[in-house]
Order: structure tokens, then C-alpha cells, then sequence
């Protein structure tokens, strides 16, 4: 069994849990025991992208201590994963003790999909669902962690899902963060374009590796009153 | 930059401004995705890709590590093969050296090819204050100069026009008819430049690449408009910030197959001039004098600022312009500064200052396009985060965004705080959720629910459901069979 902490993530935490629930349950079936420190809460990607580094520092800290004893961190969303692994080390540059600490920690984090393929080098993992499924590349993982095969390996070798091609697959779907508050229309516009591929790429869902990205499309879909559904490739690879 | 603290550029409501434009749309919505078909096209093509795109940021980063004596190089083999050069600490001094050139000169009627380091000291105005006539002849800011506008993209100045809006203004200022067809538009163009080329007393280019090694100074471009500017007029100016030296020749090739590629999807440029000096004696064509004007304009601040330095590695390809999901919405103006798009939003706020930029590197959702085809592999997306930190620092970011920051970090250093917030937020939102979703936010999240709904608070966080979770039943219980929908809300 290898054994490996999960990060939840803020978002996925009070937002949507049952991305959590699925993404233990495929660790679970992929040979992990799966812990979840209670100490958890957010990585700082979201005040540190907003140009708050001194704020991200005390968050990242209080992580750091909450995983020093993990052996691996896995979480289901991209961004996060990439907030520790490239951005930590940088962070605390000038804090040598912590500095160490944050580099060694980005080595052991991952996000899902890359754990499962590029760690344990799993993809089979016996889920069913049957539906014409889009796959967007979340930019975080698609450009800071170089997710390119791992999500869509896992996606083929789940039975009756068809995996239709979106076009422009890899621009961004305008979440951003803060910028879809503050950029609104902007936002909106890339979203819009986005929303357009999907419905015309023929689907009947929409995933990706990362619940920000999704919520933004999930909402962006309801508000159109589309039929397309967006739901986490953790989701898709515990049904069944 | 003068002692007054500048006003500071608009960046939320030039962009709210330009998605207005429909005619902006249009254009940039054509031209743009052209342009990327092309590059990736091109850059499929070459197998070592990469190869070049390490071998350039190498060249370039060597480049500014020894600037002071490629420089003292270039300076040295310019004059020994019969040119001058000039050094140039800011815009008003780069002004003065060529206005200083025309007058002596008796130069009245001046041509100038494409050139955004001219544009950056707004060299225009000032030679016609001085009074000469200055005619753009490349055909983008031949346009924008007819028009009375400013570049809005590094190769193609003036994306953001129509071709009927090209006959228009050819129509109202020219004369000519109403052409349809490019083509005809440029044979518009080219016509009434002919005579300007042969009138000209004075010629003014930028410089692609310097080659320290040579004294060469190399020119790229796609319509010839460079090669008579620079070898009619009997007097050639050319001007460069000092990022542009390499240090052999030998290095050129790696830029020029990156720079075509990159920029247009080309596989070479239609025209690389390498220009050696003025004419020598025997020689029947070029220049009787040759002045490179190297202007520093703050660069030497960005070559001292370790985490911003390698935006001095840009080539001006427009690679970064042309995938940025931000920039063909908005363009190129948007951005308020003679450099637009991603490379623009990392060089202005420290050419001009974070007072006046400070706002444009937040205008990005850090997508990290723009890095991926950099052909010089410039982190523009680290770059952006660098100076949203100084922003901060600074105090250039408003109050909310402060209040906002420390509130939540102050609730998320806590788990018993964040669980205290989730429980108040689920409280709360029986205010907003209706059918399961939330349509209208208040301020400062009504920004959101503008173009999409909000999902609303779980009646139960993950951290709730742990504690039935861990009981080990991954193998036999799945997902759609504990609940049928799986998606979000």
C-alpha cells in the first residue's frame, strides 16, 4: 500500500465534497491508504496570485507543517499542485530553513492524475461511464506540470465513455482567480468561447483535472441552461 | 520619466471599452488565430524546436551578462567600418541625438521603417516639431500614421483595423478608391510611398539584431519598405535599445529561424538586411553615413533586476500577442503603453513605473500561453506574479483587495476557523442559493455571478465526511452508485 496524504483542497472541501470522496476512493483502488490531515486548509495560491506574497508565506507555512510528515501529497486540482511545487520553494527564497522544507515538500506533491500514471503508473481502473466526455486542459497542469497524456490515458481506459475532441482544447477558460471578479466581461468573453467549443465539440460532459476551472464552467453552462454537465475526472474515474 | 507621479493607465476600462468595439473584435478575431495556425504550422516543421529555443534564451542570456563589453564591441567595429554611434540614457536624449542628426544634415523629408523602439521615445512628433516631414513606410503604420493612431501589436501594427476601414481612410486621405482587396490597398500605398523613397534625405529604422562580432546590424522585415529606407537616403539612422546585441554572427541564424516562424509562420523572412557600415568607396549604393543611436530608456534597471531581467531576452516576435486569450479580446491599445499583450504587461510597469502599470500585470488569468511559444522562453506568467507582488508592496492595490487578502488569511491559517466560516457561509447563503444554485452575488463577488452562476456551499465539507470515508470501502463502493449526479452544480 502506498501511503499518501490528500489535499483536499479549499475549494473542493466546503464546495464539493464528493470530489474528495471520489478522488479517495481511486487512490484507494489504485493500492494507496489515503490520509487526510484535519489540519488542512488553503495552499495560498489565491492571495498569492492576487500579488499578496506575505500572506500566501503564512499559509504555506501552516501547510508545510501540516504535511511535513507526508510521505506524498495528492490533490485534485492542478493549480494547487502547482502552487507548491513551483511556487513554494520561491516563496519562502529567503528563508533558508523553510526554503528546504518547501523544496522537498514540492517534490512529494502531485496532482491526481499525474500520481496515478506517472508514480503508480496505473490507468485501469475498472470505472464505467457511459457518455460523449470533452476533456479541458486545465492550464496549470497542461504548462506548470506538463499534463499532457496522463488525464487523457485515464479517460480511455474507461469503459463506454467516448472522448470527443474540443476545439481549442488548451486556451484557457477565463477563470483566473480573482480576474474573473475584477475582469469580469473579459472573463466572461473567454468563457464564452469555451462554452461555445464544448457544446459544438458534441458532449455530453465536460471534465478536467481542476474543480476552479470546473465551477467556472458549470456555471457558465447553467447559466446558459446548456445540457452539457461538468464534473471532476475523479468523478468520471470512480463511476461505474 | 519626469518628477510628477504619472496618471495611471485604465487597464479595466480600456478593456471593458474595447469589448465594446465590435470592429476590434472582428479584426483580431481573424487575424490572431491566423497567425497562430501559421506559427504552429511552422514550428511543427523543425524537429529541434526546442534545440533553438534553449540555444537563443543561452545566446541572450550571455548577451546581457556581457553587455557592457559586447557593446564597447559593437560601438567599436560600427565605427571602424565608417559609422557612428550614439548612446542614448533616455527617450528625450535619443530625440534630441536624431532631430540633432536631421538638422545638421539639412535632412527636411524623412522616411522611417518599422521600428517600436522609435515609437517607444515617440520620435515621430519630434522630428516633426523640428520640422521635417516623416513618412511611415512600412504598410501597418503607414496606415496608423494616415489614421493618426499608435501600433497596437509588435508585427502587425495595425491588426486591430479592417481592410474597409483601410479603404476608408485611403478614400478620405488618399483619394484612392474604395479597394476591397489588400492587394490593392498596398499597391495604394506603395504608390504614393515611391516618391517619398526618392525624396528622402533621411532614413530611420530600428535594428532587429546587432552583431557585436561585426559591426553588423540586421534587419528583418516583409515588404522591402526597410531595405530602401536604410540604402536610399544618404543619410541612415538606426535605432536600438541595448538588449538587441548578440555577439557573433555565427549566432544569427538561431534568431532569424525563430523570429520568422514565430512571428508570421513564415519559414524565413521575405527580406534580412545585414547592413556593414555606410557606403565605402567603389561602392555604388547605401548611405553616406551611418549613426546607431543605442538607447538604454530603462533598460539598465530591468538588466539589474534579477527577477525581471530576462524580458530583455524579447525579440519582438508578437508570438506572445498573438495566443494570448486576453489580448485577442482587448488588443493591443487597451493596455496603454507602446508595448501591448504579455511581454507589454511585464516591461511597462518598469519602463513607466508601477504607478502608471501597476495595474496591468493582474490583467491576465496567468494561462501561461504566452510562455509555451516564447521563442526565447521568456516566464512571462513568473514575471506577471513578480510584479503583482510589488504591486502589493507598493501599495498600488486598492483597499478590498487588501482587506480580502488578510481576512482570509487570517480565517485559512486555522482549521477550526475555516469550519467556522464554512458553517456561517452555509448559513448565509439561504440568502442567494435558489435551486440549488446562487444567480446574483452581492459586491464584491457580483462580478462573478454577471456571466455565471455560483455554486453554493456543501451542506457538509469534505472534512465533515472524512471520518465515514476512511473506513476502507474504495474497493467495493463507487461513486454514481452512492449518488447519480457526479457533477457540479
Amino acid at each position: 500500500m502506498q501511503p499518501v496524504a490528500l489535499f483536499v483542497t479549499c475549494l473542493i472541501d466546503q464546495w464539493h465534497p464528493e470530489i474528495g470522496e471520489a478522488a479517495v476512493r481511486v487512490l484507494q483502488r489504485a493500492g494507496c491508504a489515503v490520509s487526510f490531515p484535519q489540519g488542512q486548509t488553503c495552499c495560498g495560491q489565491a492571495t498569492f496570485n492576487d500579488g499578496f506574497w506575505d500572506d500566501a508565506r503564512v499559509l504555506g507555512r501552516w501547510f508545510l507543517e501540516v504535511f511535513e510528515d507526508a510521505p506524498a501529497v495528492v490533490t485534485p486540482s492542478g493549480s494547487c499542485a502547482a502552487m507548491v511545487r513551483e511556487w513554494y520553494p520561491r516563496l519562502f527564497r529567503d528563508f533558508p530553513a523553510l526554503a528546504a522544507r518547501a523544496c522537498g515538500l514540492a517534490h512529494r506533491t502531485y496532482e491526481l492524475s499525474e500520481y496515478l500514471v506517472r508514480v503508480l503508473g496505473v490507468t485501469e481502473l475498472g470505472a464505467r461511464f457511459p457518455a460523449a466526455v470533452a476533456y479541458h486542459p486545465s492550464c496549470h497542469g497542461l504548462r506548470s506540470l506538463g499534463l499532457r497524456e496522463e488525464p487523457l490515458r485515464l479517460l480511455a481506459a474507461v469503459r463506454d465513455l467516448r472522448l470527443v475532441a474540443l476545439p481549442r482544447a488548451e486556451e484557457c477558460c477565463g477563470f483566473g482567480g480573482f480576474f474573473a471578479v475584477k475582469f469580469s466581461a473579459l472573463s466572461g468573453a473567454m468563457l464564452s468561447a469555451k462554452l461555445d467549443a464544448i457544446e459544438s465539440s458534441g458532449a455530453d460532459v465536460v471534465t478536467a483535472t481542476d474543480a476552479s476551472c470546473l465551477v467556472h464552467l458549470a456555471g457558465g453552462l447553467a447559466r446558459r441552461g446548456s445540457r452539457v454537465r461538468a464534473v471532476h475526472l475523479a468523478e468520471i474515474l470512480d463511476a461505474g | 520619466m519626469s518628477g510628477q507621479r504619472p496618471s495611471s493607465i485604465d487597464i479595466i476600462g480600456n478593456i471593458e471599452r474595447a469589448l465594446q468595439d465590435s470592429a476590434l473584435q472582428r479584426s483580431l478575431g481573424v487575424a490572431l488565430p491566423a497567425f497562430r495556425m501559421q506559427r504552429d504550422a511552422a514550428v511543427a516543421e523543425v524537429p529541434e524546436w526546442e534545440d533553438l529555443r534553449v540555444a537563443a534564451a543561452r545566446i541572450k542570456d550571455f548577451a546581457l551578462a556581457h553587455l557592457d563589453g559586447l557593446l564597447t564591441r559593437l560601438e567599436a567595429q560600427v565605427t571602424a567600418r565608417g559609422g557612428l554611434v550614439h548612446w542614448a540614457a533616455d527617450a528625450e536624449a535619443a530625440r534630441q541625438i536624431i532631430t540633432g542628426l536631421a538638422r545638421t544634415r539639412g535632412a527636411r523629408r524623412i522616411v522611417k521603417s518599422k521600428s517600436m523602439t522609435t515609437e517607444e521615445i515617440h520620435l515621430n512628433a519630434a522630428l516633426q516639431a523640428a520640422g521635417a516631414t516623416v513618412v511611415e513606410t512600412d504598410l501597418g503604420e503607414y496606415i496608423l500614421q494616415l489614421a493618426g493612431e499608435a501600433p497596437s501589436h509588435l508585427i502587425a501594427p495595425a491588426v486591430h483595423k479592417s481592410t474597409a476601414a483601410v479603404a476608408e481612410l485611403f478614400s478620405a486621405r488618399l483619394g484612392a478608391p474604395r479597394y476591397q482587396r489588400p492587394e490593392d490597398l498596398a499597391r495604394v500605398a506603395r504608390e504614393a510611398l515611391r516618391s517619398d523613397f526618392l525624396a528622402a534625405d533621411m532614413g530611420v529604422s530600428g535594428v532587429n539584431f546587432a552583431v557585436a562580432e561585426t559591426g553588423t546590424l540586421v534587419i528583418v522585415e516583409n515588404e522591402g519598405n526597410a531595405r530602401f529606407t536604410t540604402t536610399l537616403p544618404r543619410v541612415h539612422v538606426a535605432v536600438m535599445g541595448i538588449e538587441k546585441v548578440i555577439p557573433r554572427l555565427a549566432d544569427l541564424g538561431v534568431f532569424l529561424r525563430l523570429l520568422a516562424r514565430s512571428g508570421t509562420g513564415q519559414r524565413a523572412s521575405v527580406y534580412v538586411s545585414l547592413l556593414t557600415g555606410p557606403r565605402r568607396a567603389g561602392e555604388t549604393d547605401g548611405p553616406e553615413e551611418l549613426h546607431l543611436v543605442i538607447l538604454d530608456n530603462g533598460r539598465v534597471r530591468l538588466l539589474a533586476d534579477p527577477d525581471l531581467r530576462e524580458a530583455l531576452r524579447c525579440i519582438r516576435c508578437g508570438a506572445c500577442q498573438n495566443v494570448c486569450p486576453v489580448f485577442e479580446r482587448v488588443g493591443g491599445h487597451a493596455y496603454g503603453a507602446v508595448y501591448g499583450g504579455p511581454i507589454g504587461a511585464v516591461v511597462t510597469p518598469v519602463l513607466e513605473g508601477l504607478g502608471r502599470a501597476g495595474g496591468l500585470p493582474f490583467a491576465s488569468t496567468l494561462c501561461g500561453a504566452c510562455a509555451e511559444v516564447c521563442p526565447v522562453k521568456i516566464d512571462i506568467p513568473r514575471m506577471l506574479l513578480v510584479l503583482r507582488g510589488r504591486a502589493v508592496r507598493g501599495g498600488y492595490v486598492g483597499r478590498p483587495d487588501r482587506l480580502f487578502a488578510r481576512g482570509w488569511t487570517f480565517l485559512m491559517r486555522s482549521p477550526a476557523r475555516l469550519r467556522a466560516l464554512g458553517r456561517l457561509g452555509r448559513w448565509l447563503q439561504r440568502l442567494v442559493v435558489r435551486r440549488g444554485r446562487i444567480e446574483r452575488l452581492p459586491y464584491p463577488w457580483s462580478g462573478w455571478t454577471l456571466h455565471r452562476t455560483a455554486p453554493p456551499l456543501a451542506a457538509r465539507p469534505f472534512r465533515d465526511r472524512w471520518a465515514s470515508l476512511r473506513q476502507d470501502r474504495g474497493a467495493e463502493s463507487r461513486g454514481a452508485s452512492r449518488s447519480s449526479r457526479g457533477s457540479l452544480r
